[in-house]
């Protein structure tokens, strides 16, 4: 059976995230970030920043609420039973620090078939509070016998 | 950094409680991380790290070739492969493949016991 293409193109509505100091430290503490940036307000502001910066793999935490409606969606019918995380990409721009208000919209660009596996997959764009690019990121989802 | 450098290599042995840290600070309480009857239910050998945690230590490893800075990390791009289990060695390792223009790009790979978990990564790196 073909996959279903007609989502590809679709975007989401906007997810609102707003970045914390205590969030940060629980996230670097778990992927065993030990700058002391990251925990040390001080230490931030000496190194440049405006407030405690998140880890740049932090774009998976503010990023996963504009995710989940798009990978979810009935409409891209991806079997989850059969679903991997085949891939991804982050590209990133402006630093996000505690304070921040990120937004950040998802959209399915690809949905494809390539040996038997489909492919489907999407962009999230998340800008800060002065509009700002922080982090572009490509979410590939490969789903198994198709 | 030249072209054909290797990177500083980064060893982590995550304990078999890491997935549900990892699991509350990002969110993502897939039970295949974090329910081990569930996890063998599905085939598993038991429960997997979440492949995400692999790539912010890949992530970690290039901002730290970078010297530390982790607005030295331009971009990240990875294929998540095998299965990363708890309480198993991770080594990240990565090798300059080209410098132009004051940014360097690492191909980097996690491996477990010979087993690469991420794959085909590429770093860019702002010097």
């Amino acid at each position: 059976m073909p996959v279903d293409t007609s989502a590809k193109g679709k975007k989401y509505p906007p997810f609102e995230y707003e970045i914390g100091k205590e969030k940060i430290r629980e996230y670097a503490l778990a992927v065993g970030e030990d700058n002391p940036v990251y925990v040390d307000r001080v230490a931030a502001k000496a190194a440049g920043f405006r407030d405690i910066p998140a880890p740049p793999m932090f774009a998976v935490v503010y990023s996963a609420g504009a995710m989940g409606p798009a990978i979810l969606d009935p409409e891209v019918g991806i079997n989850f039973a059969l679903m991997v995380h085949g891939g991804q990409e982050f590209a990133w721009g402006e630093p996000v620090c505690s304070g921040d208000t990120i937004t950040t919209v998802a959209e399915c660009k690809e949905i494809f078939e390539k040996d038997g596996k489909g492919f489907y997959v999407f962009e999230s764009v998340s800008t800060n509070q002065d509009g700002q690019e922080v982090v572009r990121g490509t979410w590939t989802n490969i789903v198994r016998g198709v | 950094m030249n072209v054909g450098d290797n990177i500083p290599e980064l060893r982590v042995t995550p304990d078999r409680f890491l997935p549900h840290r990892y699991a509350g600070a990002s969110g993502d309480f897939n039970p295949i991380h974090i329910d081990k009857e569930f996890a063998t239910m599905v085939g598993l050998p038991g429960t997997i790290l979440h492949g995400l945690y692999g790539m912010a230590l890949v992530a970690r490893a290039n901002a730290a070739a970078a010297g530390g800075d982790p607005r030295a990390l331009k971009r990240l791009a990875v294929q998540f492969r095998g299965m990363g289990m708890p309480e198993q060695e991770i080594v990240v390792t990565g090798t300059v493949r080209e410098t132009t223009d004051g940014r360097a790009v690492v191909d980097t790979v996690a491996e477990q016991s010979g087993n690469q978990i991420i794959k085909n990564a590429t770093a860019e790196l702002a010097l």
